[in-house]
């Protein structure tokens, strides 16, 4: 069913997640493997960037255990004092959101340097030199020196992913990279994703609605319902041989 | 009537407001020249008070030093979510706000060296603790002013948005690389504005540190006007010397502080500074974001007005 060519980067076992009386997440078993991308769909409060979100524990799972790239952690108790293990994982994990999240008081490239620079200490001359190369593989080498405000949503998108690229993740996490985009920029942000997945080889977990991009890219499609994963496949397995009378609902709504 | 309004409407706005206070400039002096002020003295004696400019900057300026200090690290405290944090400075906040300015200036110059004698401690601290007037004045008016500024920094903190820490998280940030690097160069910008008008509302009540005594040679401004007042009984015209240095003092500051709020607009300006209207950017409170702006929302404000009003205080 899935493509397995590497070790696990990240496996999730028996994770779940409730915001007060509201469980979100209701037992999520799911392993990812190197180089794989794996499109997470679903429903809106199907659990899906709950799911990405606690990848890196920006939210705490109430119980269940993450591993990402060798750091394992169990949720269910206060994180407080794994504080420093949460950090390694968050250095292993990059993240895309939905809302792009520059820093606004810093210039493209600053933001792209701030992580190597900042959290893993390389001196800021070499900081910069691969922030440049990051910039000129996202297509925005003349946009180094502009604050973000004066980017359109597709270029600052495509910023924040060269920023989460700089750390050199293990997997990128993606969170409806393109929700947040006027229609005609949605298609320079997947250009880039895209590129990751096939120059790079990248491990990607991206939660997204774009049925065009899951098709040509991902390895591997999930689908969650109400906080399970119902089912998985290959693109093809999914959207033209689906089981499951939801899976179908979703695809004649979205396709 | 209807041509009389055309006339008007073609008179600048700010030309209008020139002639008003020319109007009332002029109003002051022919009653100012009626009332036969000493202006002899009040020139002999300008010398004299304006040294005591010297004084009263810096009392100033060390008491909104040490009340950034302290508000940088109440408003980190109220945001904590450790309990002695929380409670410590909630008690801070809560004292100094709650107590007159003069009294605290008082517990602090003349009741502190006294209950640390009482409690028996070795007179070397108690000797330490009486503290001189200019001491005790810039601790009272740092502690007081301090507190004020917690709630206006606490504001700032929050005002940066949640995106923003968590996108800091994401990268692997500790607590202080995400204050040092993220939240707070974000907060200054909606610190410092109101910051201005702390030191410049500082700048006048240092004029209660008088109440407290002053050593010769170091009196403030006020003191100042107060002993020459005294001497030669012409306390009116001393007063009025003391308004008027006040006075120039706070406008110089207002007029530098414009300046600055207009600077720290960097990175948040679409587009060059065109004058007239600007568009700034602020980091938004709410999670919502619009599309594009990464969690921002545009606020226009005019030139003139300077920067955002914060939850206002008054003292």
């Amino acid at each position: 069913m899935t493509r397995r060519n590497g070790e696990a980067v990240v496996r999730v076992e028996n994770l779940h997640k409730s915001f007060g009386a509201l469980e979100v997440l209701r037992g999520i078993d799911m392993e990812v493997h190197k180089g794989e991308v794996v499109v997470i769909f679903g429903r809106s409060g199907s659990g899906k960037s709950t799911l990405l979100r606690c990848v890196n524990f920006l939210e705490d799972p109430t119980s269940g255990l993450i591993e990402v790239a060798g750091v394992r952690l169990e949720g269910g108790h206060r994180t407080k004092g794994k504080r420093e293990q949460v950090r390694q994982i968050r250095i292993k994990a990059g993240m895309v959101f939905q809302q792009f999240n520059l820093f606004p008081n810093m210039t493209v490239i600053g933001n792209v340097m701030e992580g190597p620079v900042t959290v893993k200490g390389i001196p800021e001359a070499a900081g910069r030199a691969h922030a440049l190369e990051l910039l000129a593989k996202v297509g925005l080498s003349d946009k180094a020196d502009e604050y973000p405000i004066r980017l359109s949503g597709g270029q600052q998108q495509r910023v924040a992913i060269a920023r989460a690229l700089a750390m050199e993740p293990d997997v990128m996490l993606f969170d409806e990279p393109t929700s947040a985009l006027d229609p005609e920029l949605i298609g320079e942000v997947l250009a880039v994703m895209k590129s990751l997945a096939t120059d790079l080889h990248m491990t990607m977990i991206v939660v997204t609605h774009e049925m065009g991009f899951a098709r040509e890219v991902a390895n591997r499609m999930v689908f969650f319902h109400e906080g399970v994963i119902l089912e998985q496949g290959t693109p093809d397995e999914m959207i033209n041989h689906t089981k499951y009378p939801e899976t179908k609902k979703f695809f004649e709504a979205v396709l | 009537m209807e041509g009389a309004a055309q006339a008007s409407a073609r008179v600048p706005f700010r030309l209008k407001v020139a002639f008003v206070w020319v109007v009332i400039f002029t109003i002051l002096g022919l009653l100012f020249a009626a009332a036969d002020f000493n202006t002899q003295f009040m020139r002999d004696s300008a010398d004299y008070v304006l040294r005591g400019l010297l004084y009263t900057v810096v009392i100033a300026l060390a008491a909104i030093v040490l009340a950034v200090v302290l508000a940088l690290i109440g408003a980190l405290g109220r945001l904590s979510s450790n309990p002695v944090a929380y409670g410590v400075s909630g008690f801070y906040t809560s004292f100094f706000r709650g107590t007159p300015l003069i009294v605290q200036l008082f517990l602090i110059a003349f009741a502190l060296p006294v209950v640390v004698g009482n409690l028996g401690l070795s007179s070397g601290i108690e000797d330490l603790l009486t503290l001189d007037s200019l001491v005790a004045g810039i601790l009272a008016l740092g502690l007081n002013y301090g507190a004020y500024m917690t709630e206006i920094f606490r504001a700032g903190i929050q005002s940066v948005s949640h995106g923003q820490s968590e996108a800091a998280d994401a990268l692997g940030m500790t607590y202080g690389q995400k204050m040092k690097r993220v939240v707070l160069p974000q907060a200054f910008r909606v610190i410092i504005p109101p910051t201005g008008n702390e030191f410049i509302a500082m700048l006048k009540d240092t004029a209660l540190v008088s109440f407290i005594g002053a050593t010769v040679g170091q009196e403030e401004i006020f003191r100042r006007a107060q002993l020459v007042g005294t001497r030669d009984f012409l306390p009116l015209e001393a007063y009025l010397l003391a308004a008027m240095v006040y006075w120039a003092l706070t406008a110089i500051f207002t007029f530098f502080q414009g300046k600055l709020e207009r600077r720290i607009g960097k990175g948040y300006v679409r587009g060059g500074a065109t004058g007239g209207k600007t568009k700034k950017f602020l980091p938004s409170g709410g999670a919502g974001g619009v599309a594009g702006g990464g969690g921002m929302v545009e606020i226009e404000t005019d030139e003139m007005s300077g920067g955002p009003e914060l939850p206002g205080q008054s003292h």
